[in-house]
């Protein structure tokens, strides 16, 4: 069978596959594969498109410049790969969405951020790219989100799969 | 406004690379991502470790032979582990982080980009209010960008080549499991 067109690649060939992305990242661009900051950046340039004298007056903001940065650009390749590869797998595609499980998602994914700014980076940032740099800030959060999704999960999710 | 042609460039190809992988290893399905904290499903564990090990000794290799900085952020023993809390409870009510999130809506899953619009607006109210944290929680006990190694003395490969062991005989006992079941 083609490899490219397989629907699913074992989950440690993956898992190497980031790895070794992780060792391009860091040799090529001088960047560790991270996520959640981009959607800051996407905050930035919107405000700055509106309301330039709000961001040069919120250093949170200001210091991201240029916007539209390598990260930026690893978010729009990370939308076109996972499209690709959807697209030769033949899978994923538009499920409808319940209304229930509509604000589901937009308050999980504003926790999500709210609580990845706050920790400083998210699952790629700090889980994979802090951790296997043997960071303490990516263990540690490692660690925590796995508390409080396990402890959600058997709460309100242990029903529904 | 715009980073130099070759960085976007680079950028645009990692991030290719990084969302097929995603995909293909299927943590883009909010079944896989929640079965993982149900402790159904272990993809999302296997992915992680993997990445971890094998990212970690080449980054340790690479920065051993000159050739990458290391980038540590900050141990805030206040921020991170109350971020991560909140992180956890959003990661299993939207199904996604928000990497796998930013997969599944390419692959054209509404709920994701659903999340994403939390996300953003989030990010909108984080910045508004990150002078304020920045002066508290993100500088209560804050032991800098210290690594394992920093903290216990004992040294890298000495951690990862542990890690990588107890990585495998995870494994090997999840695929046992698996197999009987």
């Amino acid at each position: 069978m083609n490899v490219l067109t397989s629907k699913h690649w074992s989950p440690y060939a993956v898992g190497a596959g980031i790895g070794v992305l992780s060792w391009f990242a860091f040799w090529s661009a001088d960047h560790p594969l991270g996520v959640s900051s981009v959607m800051v950046r996407l905050v930035a340039v919107v405000e700055n498109a509106v309301a330039a004298d709000h961001v040069a007056a919120t250093p949170y903001l200001a210091k991201l410049k240029p916007f539209f940065d390598w990260e930026f650009a690893l978010v729009i390749g990370l939308v076109l790969g996972a499209w690709a590869s959807a697209r030769l797998g033949r899978s994923g595609g538009g499920e409808p969405v319940a209304q229930g499980r509509a604000w589901e998602a937009v308050i999980g994914g504003f926790l999500l951020l709210f609580g990845a700014r706050l920790a400083g980076g998210c699952t790629s940032g700090h889980g994979i790219s802090g951790s296997l740099q043997l960071a303490v800030s990516g263990w540690v959060f490692f660690i925590c989100i796995f508390i409080s999704g396990m402890a959600t999960a058997f709460l309100v999710k242990r029903g529904e799969q | 406004m715009f980073d130099t042609v070759p960085r976007i460039l680079l950028g645009l190809l990692t991030g290719f690379l990084f969302g097929f992988l995603l995909q293909r290893g299927r943590v883009s399905d909010r079944r896989v991502i929640v079965g993982q904290f149900l402790l159904r499903d272990f993809t999302v564990m296997k992915v992680m470790l993997t990445a971890i090990v094998v990212g970690g000794a080449g980054v340790y290799a690479m920065h051993a032979a000159g050739l990458t900085k290391l980038f540590v952020k900050p141990a805030q023993m206040a921020a991170v582990p109350v971020g991560g809390l909140i992180f956890g409870v959003g990661m299993v009510l939207l199904g996604y982080c928000p990497g796998t999130a930013v997969a599944a809506a390419g692959e054209g899953k509404r709920d994701a980009w659903l999340g994403l619009a939390g996300m953003v607006l989030a990010a909108a109210v984080f910045a508004e209010l990150a002078a304020g944290f920045s002066k508290s929680i993100m500088a209560w006990a804050n032991l800098g960008p210290v690594t394992l190694t920093d903290v216990t003395g004992v040294s890298a490969w000495v951690w990862l080549g542990g890690l990588g062991l107890a990585a495998l005989l995870l494994f090997r006992w999840l695929e046992r499991r698996e197999e009987h079941s």
